[in-house]
């Protein structure tokens, strides 16, 4: 069964169409990539895969289901949030916020929820700081503990909504190490603007401008990319795509 | 002062009632206040206690109990500029239109009846020895509804107060509980205005929450210390008001006031060295 599967979807926000007709599978085990310029709709498409953004017209499946009822089976990490960085929260209590999908209104963390989360801080190298405060951490530390928020309801796809945005670069490369092995458990869809870091990590990459430039790889020729970003592909390269995202150059 | 002077000012009836409202209320403050810094909603605060008062102007004139209408505006206004913030107005334009609305048809209001002026007093001031013992029953109905809603959805008020875009996509009911607390808020802001006044209950709400985190990182930790900071400004403003004959909410604000002050400069020099 595909992790997503979207027929021919189109949102409409404020009268403005921001996704039109877009066709996507999305694998199991796939790591998909998701570029594109700001504005082209890669946030929409996040949030329309998880409910909460309704299609105007077009079918989005989640394992073969409704996205809102799909959304115990999916984590997500939402685009660095500018939270108060002196919100006075522990580590741990961040993460079980994850927990919420299965706990419920109303009902407490049970030891099983604390436990949950503690693995789940394992899982990403954190449980040594369980008990700091979150703003006392660094930016690749924050983002680690929010990858541990997203995964700690064990979920079967995870959504990544510009995961490496206030990371520094020399803690990049063990982030995406952290994905690759989650990959081994879940799907994955990562919204990111940085190319070269896509080229390297991600197994497949779909450029979103509206439409959707999709080919199950991430060899991407120089129309998909013209398209997507509506620019000359001279100026993508010199902004710094690296070539082994393109197929030979004709 | 001493316990000599606190005996005798425990003999009158109104001083009891007053102590115990202030008792009472610094509970509500401590729970709600915290949500309130914590949501960056201090001004919402501020607006729904200015809103209240159409609310106690049409109580004047319909010679209703002026509180339950109070009630009535400040759920209403709180509701208005939760519902208009979520359209293209922004919240402080909502807040701003609400609050000057309110206090307009307030004093409109209070001076088509007859005898308005040194009630106006009270209510822009407060008044903490004009509280009655039915007000401290209903103050304590409301508290212990209040801070068993504050506890039962503990979790749930922190995931919006933290991250409201990640607990809509966890399937929170964002909208609906930001809807509650702030008619939490419009309650306790009703309440304050008996002790406090309309233009000051936004310093009692605040300021025992903002010193409180100044030195805590643990939420029910420092919702307990607002508590206990709130007695103590209630407490010592009544004492110092009944020494010196000054106004109670005046007072209480002013040593609630000089305790921020304080505290900010301590925890500066810590954080500086």
């Amino acid at each position: 069964m595909s992790a997503v599967s979207i027929e021919g979807l189109t949102v409409r926000l404020d009268g403005r169409v921001v996704l039109e007709d877009v066709w996507l599978e999305v694998g199991e085990r796939d790591f998909l990539g998701l570029i594109g310029p700001n504005g082209g709709g890669k946030s929409t498409l996040l949030k329309a895969i998880l409910g909460l953004v309704r299609p105007t017209s077009g079918r989005i499946m989640v394992f073969g289901m409704d996205p809102v009822a799909a959304r115990p089976l999916v984590g997500y990490l939402p685009q660095h949030s500018i939270f108060d960085q002196r919100f006075p929260v522990r580590v741990l209590d961040v993460v079980l916020m994850g927990r919420y999908p299965r706990v419920g209104i109303l009902r407490r963390y049970r030891t099983e929820d604390i436990e949950a989360a503690r693995r789940s801080l394992d899982a990403v190298g954190m449980l040594e700081l369980a008990d700091r405060e979150i703003g006392a951490l660094s930016g690749g530390e924050q983002q680690r503990v929010f990858v541990a928020r997203a995964i700690v309801s064990d979920p079967k796809l995870l959504l990544l909504d510009e995961p490496t945005a206030g990371v520094d670069v020399a803690q990049q490369g063990e982030f995406y190490d952290l994905l690759k092995h989650l990959n081994s458990r879940m799907a994955i869809i990562m919204v990111s603007h940085d190319l070269s870091a896509i080229s390297a990590h991600v197994e497949k990459v779909a450029c979103l401008n509206q439409r959707l430039y999709y080919h199950g790889s991430k060899e991407l020729t120089e129309e998909d990319l013209v398209q997507a970003y509506g620019c000359p592909i001279v100026d993508i390269i010199a902004h710094g795509i690296p070539h082994r995202v393109l197929r030979e150059h004709r | 002062m001493n316990a000599w002077m606190i005996g005798e000012m425990m003999q009158y009836e109104f001083m009891k009632t007053a102590l115990v409202a202030g008792l009472i209320l610094s509970v509500l403050c401590g729970v709600v206040g915290v949500y309130i810094v914590l949501n960056r909603i201090v001004f919402i605060g501020d607006g729904v206690a200015h809103a209240a008062f159409g609310g106690i102007g049409l109580g004047y004139l319909l010679g209703i109990d002026p509180f339950i209408l109070a009630i009535v505006a400040a759920v209403l206004s709180a509701a208005g500029i939760g519902a208009v913030s979520r359209s293209k107005v922004s919240e402080d334009t909502a807040i701003g239109v609400f609050l000057a609305m309110g206090m307009a048809l307030g004093v409109l209001l209070m001076s088509m009846s007859t005898g308005y002026s040194r009630d106006l007093f009270d209510y822009l001031f407060g008044n903490i020895l004009a509280v009655s013992w039915i007000d401290v029953k209903i103050m304590i109905v409301l508290t212990v509804i209040i801070t068993v809603l504050a506890l039962a959805l503990y979790k749930e008020f922190l995931i919006l107060s933290f991250d409201p875009h990640y607990g809509e996509a966890l399937g929170l009911p964002v909208n609906r509980l930001k809807m509650l607390l702030l008619c939490m808020v419009a309650f306790t802001v009703v309440m304050l205005i008996k002790i406090v006044g309309i233009i000051m209950v936004i310093a009692m709400l605040t300021i025992p929450a903002a010193i409180s985190r100044q030195y805590l990182c643990d939420l029910k930790k420092i919702i307990a210390l607002s508590i206990i900071l709130g007695m103590i400004f209630v407490t010592s403003g009544l004492l110092i008001s009944y020494t010196f004959d000054l106004p109670s909410g005046a007072t209480t604000i002013l040593i609630a006031s000089a305790a921020f002050f304080a505290s900010t400069a301590a925890s500066q020099r810590n954080t500086s060295v």
